[in-house]
């Protein structure tokens, strides 16, 4: 069993509910930190604890913090990225629904040690039961004394706002969705400035993510060492898993971060092994925007060694032999899946989710689509793959948010891995486009 | 014109609820409540006409255009009008990977409608969209607030059996 810090307490009855979860301990790292804490003391123990931000992109939260510009007199902004839409990955949604009050313990922490008084928490709208849920948690929350005006008597105040988005994938991006809640279309900022400096309303503001923010209540009840005690150097910490695909047991898990990704995959106490009389082809480790890898690279680095779950281990060998921890979405993939299929299924994603501001992702994800569409329909030829690398290659790099490196690396991963799936396509057009059509020659090529 | 407008309003309660969402903002930030306003409307209308979005429009003091633009961004919001039951079924590729492609096939065929259409009773519309994160409660649809997850055929069957009475 491996430490548990968010979902400790989440299969208590009534866990969702104020009474339940400050009997379990909740409420006490508001109490702590307001009454015997300064906000600088505050930001030194979550820098201390070393947490990544959990959105995907693992950029330290405690320097995040600490980049939060001051100026007199203007406000301060914390807003919480619950726009949580990469494919794959159903974590914040499994952790806002079922135990709510931590992440509004982590929000008044947090909105403390940055001096907040107004604090968001964008919701992907399409998650309008877990709003009402986050709701009315903050009323309970307000009720006992733990939110609004002069909070256990401090002098501070902080109200919490829960905002709905409309759909967009690329709010989850932090300039489209302070743009969004904005009320404007989620188009993101060019940077810099940053949003530490002109944020939310022009004002400094620090986006972070649900998972990242409920770690908060722990690290200051436990102090940021201990957490850095946890997991191994620079990946410290737990970190929440959504396990989907072709495995016996699907479903979020909190791993010490450090477990060996074949042990998370095999192991009963989380994924459980790949589903009956079946065997594992590909893995997606970190949601759909990051490399897939074949089995023989997942488990394994290159040289041999077990590959484990944490941000360095993932990432070992750079886009050749490895992949990202990113946001923790674990899709696996047995020898029944087409890679082709699922190529073309995520290009399509990207094409409908682009924004439409930086022309290399707009059109380059709408080519990509049409041309995978048309090998996995039997239409294409060699040159396509070709192709695909490059129009790939000229998106990356080239645009003013990470959704167009999203939107090349499933695609340019696909094809280094599993070119020769590609090409069975295009050389075996009546055989490929059979209904449950899968290549079935030697895989995973490195 | 004129006439179709006054008819336009939100429902006491609603109105409240509006109030609130935009009291919720900082002073002239009142646009900020645009998304929140218009998710309110598609409750009561079911779909965003013009003239739902030239009334959240004025309650913002905000220009119809800065609506529209925001209305047309947004997958979740019904420009045209819709049946009772909105399905929003997941294309993804995780629900695919457990059968997403064969159930929505399955419900299309039972429907006897595509995607962005609606059945002659008005009862459903279909619309295809990206990943709901659920994606290991695969495959999975949305109806307004409600999640649909582990779909097979027969769960398919009931599910339109019990919003079809």
């Amino acid at each position: 069993m491996g430490k548990k810090i968010l979902l400790e307490h989440i299969n208590v009855p009534g866990i969702e509910t104020y009474d339940v979860y400050r009997k379990q301990g909740g409420y006490t790292a508001v109490e702590k930190a307001i009454k015997t804490m300064s906000p600088e003391g505050v930001v030194e123990e979550v820098k201390k604890a070393g947490v990544r931000g959990r959105g995907g992109a693992g950029f330290p939260m405690g320097m995040k913090w600490s980049f939060l510009a001051k100026p007199e007199g203007v406000p301060r902004y914390l807003v919480c990225n619950a726009d949580e839409s990469e494919p794959g990955t159903f974590k914040d949604h499994y952790l806002m629904k079922n135990i709510p009050h931590l992440l509004i313990e982590g929000m008044i922490v947090s909105s403390y040690a940055l001096g907040a008084n107004k604090s968001f928490i964008y919701v992907r709208g399409e998650l309008m039961y877990v709003i009402r849920i986050l709701e009315k948690a903050i009323a309970e929350a307000k009720a006992a004394g733990f939110l609004g005006k002069n909070i256990l008597g401090s002098g501070y105040d902080l109200e919490l706002i829960v905002h709905p988005g409309g759909g967009a994938y690329i709010c989850g991006e932090e300039t489209a969705l302070l743009e969004s809640l904005e009320g404007k279309r989620g188009n993101p900022r060019n940077k810099p400035p940053f949003p530490a400096v002109k944020g939310l309303y022009q004002c400094p503001t620090v986006v972070n993510n649900v998972e990242s923010i409920a770690t908060a209540a722990w690290i200051i009840n436990n102090g940021g060492d201990a957490y850095a005690a946890i997991g191994i150097g620079r990946s410290s910490g737990t970190k929440l898993i959504s396990a989907s695909g072709h495995i016996k047991k699907p479903g979020v898990y909190e791993i010490e971060l450090g477990v060996p990704v074949e042990e998370f995959l095999y192991s009963d106490e989380w994924c459980g092994g790949i589903r009956d009389g079946h065997h594992l082809k590909a893995l997606v480790a970190g949601g759909s925007s990051v490399p897939i890898l074949p089995a023989n690279l997942i488990t394994k680095l290159a040289n041999g060694e077990p590959r484990l779950m944490t941000y360095e281990s993932l990432s070992d060998g750079g886009f050749q032999t490895g992949t990202m921890l990113g946001s923790g979405g674990f899709i696996v993939f047995d020898e029944t899946a087409c890679v082709v299929r699922n190529t073309w299924n995520f290009s399509r994603f990207y094409h409908h989710e682009s924004c439409g501001q930086c022309s290399p992702c707009r059109e380059g994800t709408g080519w990509m689509e049409k041309v995978l569409h048309r090998i996995e329909h039997g239409h294409g030829s060699m040159h396509d793959i070709d192709l695909l690398v490059d129009v790939a290659k000229k998106i990356e790099g080239n645009t003013i948010c990470p959704l167009g490196d999203a939107a090349a690396w499933p695609v340019a991963s696909a094809i280094r891995h599993f070119r020769d799936e590609f090409e069975w396509h295009i050389t075996h057009p009546a055989e490929a486009t059979q209904p449950g059509a899968v290549f079935k020659g030697e895989m995973a090529l490195v | 014109m004129t006439e179709t407008q006054n008819t336009v309003e939100f429902t006491p309660e609603r109105l409240k609820i509006a109030q609130e969402m935009i009291d919720r903002y900082p002073a002239e930030r009142q646009k900020s409540a645009l998304l929140p306003l218009l998710h309110l409307a598609q409750e009561q209308w079911g779909w965003l006409s013009p003239e739902v979005m030239d009334y959240v429009g004025r309650m913002l003091d905000i220009q119809a255009i800065e609506v529209y633009e925001v209305a047309t961004f947004y997958t979740m919001f019904h420009l045209d009008p819709v049946g009772k039951h909105v399905i929003e079924y997941c294309r993804t590729g995780p629900c695919c990977l457990m059968g997403g492609e064969e159930i929505y096939d399955y419900l299309k065929q039972k429907l006897g409608i595509q995607a962005g259409e609606t059945t002659a009773d008005q009862k459903f519309t279909l619309k295809e969209v990206e990943c709901l994160a659920a994606c290991g409660m695969g495959p999975v649809f949305q109806i307004r607030e409600q999640y649909y997850m582990n779909l097979t055929r027969d769960k398919v069957d009931e599910i339109i059996a019990e919003l079809s009475r």
